[in-house]
């Protein structure tokens, strides 16, 4: 049987992002959830009372502008991908990824600091939860560096850099992902500890 | 890259003319990236796993039912965990390997088989078939997510095999007990390897669910917008959002447990004096790991039961033959119960000592919860009143699980009041309303699962006759060994006790104890029917039919053993929502979501009408057969 139809039924497109950088935004919120977790139960305890009271090492100023620094240097990476710039693409993940480095040697710095002043991993959970937030953070910052050295990898071997730049600006999103939660880690941190 | 990578293979599957690369049997059945042999490996381990924990609960029922008998039978099964008591030379059950038992049917219960046996099995397999997709968003991932889990399971079934035995600080390890390796002999390597399970279970949880969402979201096909989803996918959208939000909370109570029981922190320690030595932890909360695990224990337990949900849904409403009543009303009470689901975690807490104050803030926010629970199954009751009932086993099931549902939250009710709880917590009472309402219930619902969409899973049908006497021995067996344990546990029985023969109190309960340990084997026993079905019929089941059961969705549309891809075709476009059973005026009692308006003037309402585009006139017409 055959039936003239209306066009006007036209089933609809439905909308959707591109399903990888999706799947990048719903990894970094389960990251968000661990950090929630960690966080609120900070809290919870530190309102119990008997909680280790000490400075927060000055030099976790120097780490934070290192890490914002990164995030421009990343962003200039990805800018320069978008222009096909392969120099200043390569440049830029090169410096990324040496100042990563130097934020989570800061960061070790920071813990020597704070041995310094008899803040231990082991002993009041005051002390014990600033070690495993930053330890935490640095574990996923590691995270971040491998993915960085993979896009270095990946621009090396591409024929134009801006064939990458999808790829990269997942990279750049979970660098400023990264970025952010240590901001957020740091001001929860003064307010606090 | 992904992108293209995708539309390259949506193309691909468009000129039909294209055939395929014959895959090697690895990447095709083990390594397979195809959500429908990966939801069948979650559903065969989900099943090896649910006989497991079966056969845990065999015997510390033995335990509690026949607290005298020799089980000097088992040695060949359990060997050490068997004392052979020097003076009557009886053979008894070990008193730690009983802790174990319990500690790890509920763990392998609740995660294995009705977290990953249940999502990972019907998510993996209905999504992209019902949502018209050729495959996951990220079909590695979806691997990996099976191989975590598998993973996962080998560690948790080796700590059966180790001397000090598995964990046993029961499926919430609340510290001190799972913090202090010298508390008990379950503490030690069983508890580490438990934790390091859990860690990777976690990974494949969120693997699998970030993948669920990203495809419900990004991968509908044409016309498939969120109010024409069917309430499967709902409930699996939803089910993989809280795993989201609340498996990662998990995973840090984890990490400070094993900084407590590693590294020598005190995140949950404090005072604690063993052997009467003073142990140097100093400043810990207990309390604090209880706030955690619940953050995810209180949503694990919608996960584990909102699919079922969702699974019954369609089943109801498909042997029903008729829509679903308050189609709007199942997705927002779904919603509602996700969200509140996050904010009644304490309730489990009631006696840990909290500000009485916050008590009743959570009684509060539990009973409220309670009001889109009943909605739903209002609802699943007013679909089936009047409806033009066709009871398959799946039905049956479905039906069970309305009961179950019902009668297992109405208890939930009790446990709610702050007050109540006092007497009945850590009680028979609880076990008795976690069984019916989500042990029963969502197990329910994963059979009915089963039996519904075996046909599109392998091609065959499953045994009506055995389905039906599985069905009945089940559902009788469930309620003779739940709806006593009620009375224990409002007598005061504690759970999780070696024995009772030391109470006197107690032994008013010994016959009704042994008749609970009776039913619960026979029920047991009863379950091999389904295994013997389900296996049997995989190889020598009746050929199925494309639509054994005239139903709405678009998995129905693929063939009858839908291969890598889905549809040979294009992906069928879907113009109306997934129940139009026994519309007014319509030639057969469905309608397939694939269906224009245009091709059924006889049943259209008024809007629809319109939709089609009957009443105008264009010149764009199209033709079509
Ligand atoms: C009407 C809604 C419900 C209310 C008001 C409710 C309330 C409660 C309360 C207050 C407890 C704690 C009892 C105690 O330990 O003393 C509890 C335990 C429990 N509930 Fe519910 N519940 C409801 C529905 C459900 C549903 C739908 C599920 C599962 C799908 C569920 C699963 C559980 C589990 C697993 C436990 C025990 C956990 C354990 O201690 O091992 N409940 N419920
Ligand atoms: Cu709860």
């Amino acid at each position: 049987m055959v039936t003239e139809l209306n066009i006007k039924e036209v089933p609809q497109k439905q909308l959707g992002i591109n399903p990888k950088k999706f799947i990048l935004w719903l990894f970094m919120v389960s990251i968000v959830m661990v950090f929630a977790a960690l966080t609120s139960g900070f809290i919870v305890r530190q309102a119990e009372g008997n909680w280790l009271i000490y400075e927060l090492p000055s030099q976790l100023w120097v780490s934070t502008v290192i890490l914002l620094i990164s995030s421009l240097t990343a962003h200039w990476a990805l800018k320069a991908a978008q222009n096909n710039n392969s120099l200043q693409t390569k440049l830029g993940l090169w410096v990324t990824l040496g100042l990563g480095l130097v934020f989570l040697s800061t960061q070790f710095w920071v813990w020597e600091i704070l041995v310094q002043h008899n803040v231990y991993l082991v002993g009041n959970p005051g002390g014990s939860f600033l070690y495993v937030l930053m330890g935490v953070h640095g574990f996923h910052l590691i995270s971040g560096l491998i993915y960085i050295i993979i896009m270095l990898a990946k621009s090396y071997r591409a024929n134009k850099v801006s064939d990458i730049q999808f790829q990269l600006s997942l990279s750049t999103t979970y660098w400023h992902f990264l970025d952010g939660l240590w901001i957020y880690l740091y001001v929860f941190l003064i307010i606090y500890h | 890259m992904s992108t293209a990578h995708l539309d390259n293979f949506t193309d691909e599957m468009e000129h039909d003319d294209h055939d395929h690369h014959e895959q090697s049997f690895i990447s095709k059945y083990i390594f397979s990236q195809d959500h429908k042999v990966i939801a069948k490996q979650f559903l065969i381990s989900g099943i090896i796993w649910a006989i497991i924990g079966g056969l845990l609960s065999v015997i510390f029922r033995l335990q509690l039912g026949f607290p005298d008998m020799d089980m000097a039978w088992l040695r060949p099964l359990l060997g050490q965990w068997i004392n052979i008591d020097a003076a009557t030379g009886l053979g008894k059950l070990d008193t730690e390997f009983y802790l174990a038992l319990v500690t790890m049917h509920g763990t392998i219960m609740v995660f294995f088989v009705l977290t990953a046996g249940l999502s990972g099995t019907f998510s993996n397999f209905l999504i992209p078939l019902q949502i018209g997709a050729r495959d996951m968003a990220s079909g590695f991932m979806n691997m990996l997510s099976y191989w975590f889990f598998f993973a996962s399971s080998m560690i948790m079934f080796a700590s059966f095999f180790i001397s000090t035995g598995p964990a046993s600080g029961s499926w919430v390890i609340y510290p001190p007990l799972s913090a202090l390796p010298q508390s008990m002999s379950g503490a030690g390597l069983g508890m580490t390897l438990w934790l390091v399970a859990m860690a990777l279970f976690i990974v494949s949880t969120l693997l699998g669910g970030i993948n669920y969402i990203a495809t419900i979201i990004n991968l509908r096909t044409d016309g498939m917008s969120f109010t024409k989803l069917p309430l499967t996918i709902w409930a699996f959208f939803l089910t993989a959002i809280i795993g989201l939000l609340s498996f990662p909370v998990l995973l840090s109570a984890a990490l400070l447990l094993i900084l407590d029981r590693s590294f020598g922190t005190s995140f949950y320690l404090s005072e604690i004096y063993i052997g009467g030595e003073a142990l140097p932890n100093m400043g810990g909360s207990p309390i604090l790991f209880q706030h955690l695990f619940w953050f995810l224990g209180h949503p694990e337990v919608y996960i584990v039961l909102l699919p079922s949900l969702g699974i019954t849904s369609e089943i109801i409403s498909t042997n029903s033959r008729k829509p679903i009543f308050g189609y709007k009303a199942m997705i927002g009470s779904m919603m509602a119960i996700a969200i509140l689901s996050f904010v009644v975690w304490a309730h489990h807490m009631f006696v840990s000592g909290m500000n009485p104050f916050a008590g009743s803030i959570f009684m509060l926010l539990t009973l409220i919860i309670a009001v889109p629970s009943a909605i739903k199954a209002f609802n699943y009751i007013t679909t089936l009143w009047k409806g033009n009932i066709i009871f398959t086993p799946a039905m049956m099931f479905s039906i069970g699980l309305v009961s179950f549902f019902i009668s297992g939250g109405v208890t939930g009710i009790f446990l709610g009041n702050a007050a109540l709880d006092i007497q009945l917590h850590d009680t028979y009472f609880v076990t008795a309303h976690f069984h019916l309402v989500m042990g029963s219930a969502a197990f329910f619902g994963m059979i009915a699962g089963v039996y519904h969409w075996f046909p599109k899973m392998f091609g065959r049908m499953m045994d009506r006759k055995l389905g039906y006497i599985h069905f009945w021995t089940s559902f009788i067996g469930i309620y003779l060994i739940f709806f006593p344990m009620h009375y224990i546990g409002i007598a005061g029985f504690p759970r999780r006790y070696y024995s009772f023969t030391n109470f006197d109190a107690f032994s008013t309960f010994t016959d009704l104890n042994a008749f609970i340990s009776v039913a619960a084997i026979a029920t047991f026993v009863a379950q091999l029917i389904f295994v013997f079905n389900f296996f049997y019929s995989i190889f020598k089941g009746k050929r199925a039919t494309q639509n054994p059961w005239d139903s709405t969705t678009l998995e129905w549309t693929t063939p009858i053993e839908p291969g890598h891809g889905n549809w040979p075709g294009p992906i069928p476009k879907v113009y109306r929502w997934p129940y139009d059973y026994s519309k007014p005026g319509a030639k057969e009692d469905f309608i397939m979501q694939t269906v224009p308006y245009a091709q059924t003037p006889e049943s259209n309402l008024p809007h629809e009408q319109e939709l089609a585009g009957l009443e105008g006139k264009d010149d764009n017409a199209i033709k079509v057969d």
